[in-house]
């Protein structure tokens, strides 16, 4: 961005990744500490949700709506299923299910849009105004569209919901991607007989990868949150897996009662949530060296 | 010409030009549903003669590129077909399903607008003025806070705490609270407003109650909307005070808000336009949610209902309103940042 930016690089190429890493770390304020340590809790309770979990995904007791009490901690479900359960299988449904997502739609943003960048000419255009078009529509009211006609099975809400959102991937990557398309080095390497591949790889990628990482947050969250949306619209996932936005819709009543059960579920995906917003934002600030966000 | 005027017609045209071609690929929804739709919704018993009968009625026989023009004609002459739910002798036609309930929509969202905008501005302008300072540090992490929460979060947040206004004394956690406690709080909840957690109205409900009953869907996506209008207008000015003029100004000895009002605040419009405007279009889909959660009969939830029973001209012409107001609105902000771009407005 700035000019005196190499000197201040000369400093850190002498240590390596690793304790680059570290000192980073100690330096991150208790928001980014936070956020790190919620998400690794989550990912522990998600890799491992067969044996935390007390019971079956899909396991059916006597009584349904169940307050709290020492056999079902959390109550149970509409249905009479283990509240406690069902988060922690949601877990593993709801993020595995935006993690999926997110990289399918970051595979296809990241090499349309870098390979836009490089080439420019009719294939940019062609792809940026695809996109253009795309974009015009809100991608919820997309989404609605599409399921409407495929039906909603898990596979079509992968494919809808990473199509929809390669689109702003793409946008991203082909923006930092045409700042480093027009550089020396990439010139050096197209002239040396290197391929799209090659140049993509091992030229841009590298010189592209803060902004698109914390891209990588942002999204996750976006598409999280989306999923969660039509999941609780009930058009998402649907019975009888375990999925968060949905146990919301399922016992909204109780919260007229004064339960706070059906906010637990809706509370798991905030925290997840906001977690990512800080460890993105305390990113973005470490590696881009401005002193205000965004 | 003058560059401003042809930009923004340039501008106007791309805006029709994205219209159409969003329009032809929501028409094709309807042609890319399974051959026996029409069997599917007539249902098992459903003669051959029935069959053919409801397919020449929304007209699949015809030719895609026949039936996309007289799509398009009835639409602008305000006929939107009519619905999968409509039967013999009771023709429900689309338009009159969505009139009363795109008003309900649209007064939902200039109510959040009216609260939202200035809100979110007045905020942006004092976080600047006071940067890197307590309020600075406060309206950040609360507003990074609600802007990392799902709708529906948020609005059953609010649905509880009105709830347990009621509630919240007679409850075990509030038993297992020190008695103070459990008092103070419940003096805390009582001075929440007992707005309604079911905002039904009809079309007699009067104005002011209306006004009322909305109360919480409109504070609902108002949280949701506020946090990242603010964000970029402080960062708008904040980048903008670090430009040379702005020393100058500083150096006349202007005061700070004077700065922000006068120098920084005019050429920060466009980015802050564009977002206020984006986050309006975000209302679009935030509705959604936030109608079916408070059983606001509002377009959204038209929509969300046509798609779970697959009323195909419906979920056709919902969306088809969705995606114009969303493109009519990112139109109004290119416009008003091109048109208040100090640099465009005088040529070389």
């Amino acid at each position: 961005m700035t000019s005196y930016e190499p000197i201040a690089q000369i400093h850190r190429l002498r240590r390596s990744r690793a304790t680059r890493a570290k000192t980073a770390l100690k330096k991150a304020p208790f928001s980014a500490w936070f956020g790190i340590l919620v998400i690794i809790g989550y990912v522990i309770v998600a890799v491992f949700a067969h044996w935390i979990a007390p019971y079956g995904e899909t396991q059916v007791f006597s009584e349904a709506f169940a307050p709290w009490s020492q056999q079902f901690k959390l109550g149970t479900d509409q249905l009479g299923r283990d509240m406690l359960t069902r988060l922690i299988y949601g877990a593993r449904n709801t993020i595995g299910i935006a993690v999926a997502t997110t990289l399918l739609s970051f595979a296809v943003g990241v090499s349309l849009g870098l390979l836009a960048a490089l080439y420019r000419g009719w294939l940019d255009q062609i792809l940026s105004r695809a996109v253009d078009v795309l974009m015009s529509i809100p991608s919820l009211i997309f989404a609605l569209v599409l399921l409407s006609i495929f039906g909603s099975s898990i596979t079509s809400l992968i494919i809808i919901i990473a199509l929809l959102d390669s689109t702003r991937v793409f946008r991203l990557a082909r923006a930092v991607g045409l700042n480093v398309a027009v550089m020396e080095y990439v010139e050096v390497a197209r002239l040396r007989g290197e391929g799209p591949k090659w140049i993509i790889a091992k030229e841009i990628l590298p010189n592209v990868m803060p902004p698109l990482v914390a891209e990588f947050g942002l999204r996750f969250c976006f598409v999280f949150l989306t999923i969660a949306a039509l999941s609780f619209l009930g058009v998402g996932i649907q019975p009888p897996t375990a999925d968060w936005g949905s146990m919301v819709r399922e016992n909204a009543t109780l919260i007229t009662y004064g339960d706070v059960t059906p906010l637990l579920p809706a509370g798991a995906i905030a925290l997840l949530t906001v977690s990512v917003n800080f460890v993105v934002d305390w990113f973005l600030h470490a590696t881009s060296g401005l002193r205000d966000e965004k | 010409m003058n560059p401003v005027a042809r930009t923004v017609l340039q501008r106007l045209g791309l805006g029709l030009v994205t219209l159409f071609i969003v329009s032809i690929i929501i028409f094709s929804a309807i042609a890319m549903l399974p051959g026996d739709f029409a069997k599917a919704m007539l249902g098992q018993s459903a003669t051959p003669e029935t069959v053919a009968a409801f397919q020449r009625e929304i007209g699949i026989d015809r030719p895609p590129v026949e039936r996309y023009f007289v799509w398009v004609g009835q639409m602008l002459h305000g006929d939107f077909g009519s619905s999968f739910a409509s039967r013999t002798g009771y023709r429900r036609t689309v338009a009159e399903i969505i009139a009363p309930r795109l008003y309900n929509t649209m007064f939902l969202a200039s109510m959040t607008a009216l609260i939202a905008v200035p809100l979110a501005l007045g905020l942006g302008i004092l976080a600047a003025l006071y940067r890197n300072g307590w309020f600075d540090r406060l309206v950040n992490a609360v507003t990074l806070t609600t802007i990392s929460f799902p709708e529906f979060f948020v609005a059953y947040m609010l649905a509880y705490l009105v709830i347990s206004r009621d509630t919240f004394i007679g409850s075990e956690f509030a038993q297992s609270l020190p008695h103070w406690l459990a008092v103070s709080l419940n003096w805390i909840l009582n001075a929440v407003p007992k707005f309604p957690t079911l905002s039904n109205v009809n079309d007699q409900t009067p104005f002011w109650d209306h006004v009322w009953r909305v109360a919480l869907p409109a504070i609902t996506l108002t949280l949701v909307i506020v946090a990242h209008m603010m964000r970029m207008t402080r960062a708008a000015i904040i980048n903008m005070l670090a430009s040379p003029y702005i020393d100058m100004a500083r150096l006349k000895g202007m005061s700070p808000m004077a700065i922000v009002l006068r120098h920084a605040l005019p050429n920060a419009w466009a980015p802050i336009v564009t977002v206020v405007a984006f986050n309006l279009a975000y209302l679009v889909v935030g509705v959604v949610v936030v109608e079916v959660v408070f059983v606001y009969p509002g377009i959204g939830q038209l929509m969300v209902d046509a798609v779970k029973s697959r009323d195909v001209p419906v979920v056709q012409a919902c969306a088809l309103i969705f995606a114009a107001t969303y493109i009519l609105l990112n139109l109004t902000a290119d416009i008003i940042s091109i048109a208040t771009n100090p640099r465009l407005l005088h040529p070389r």
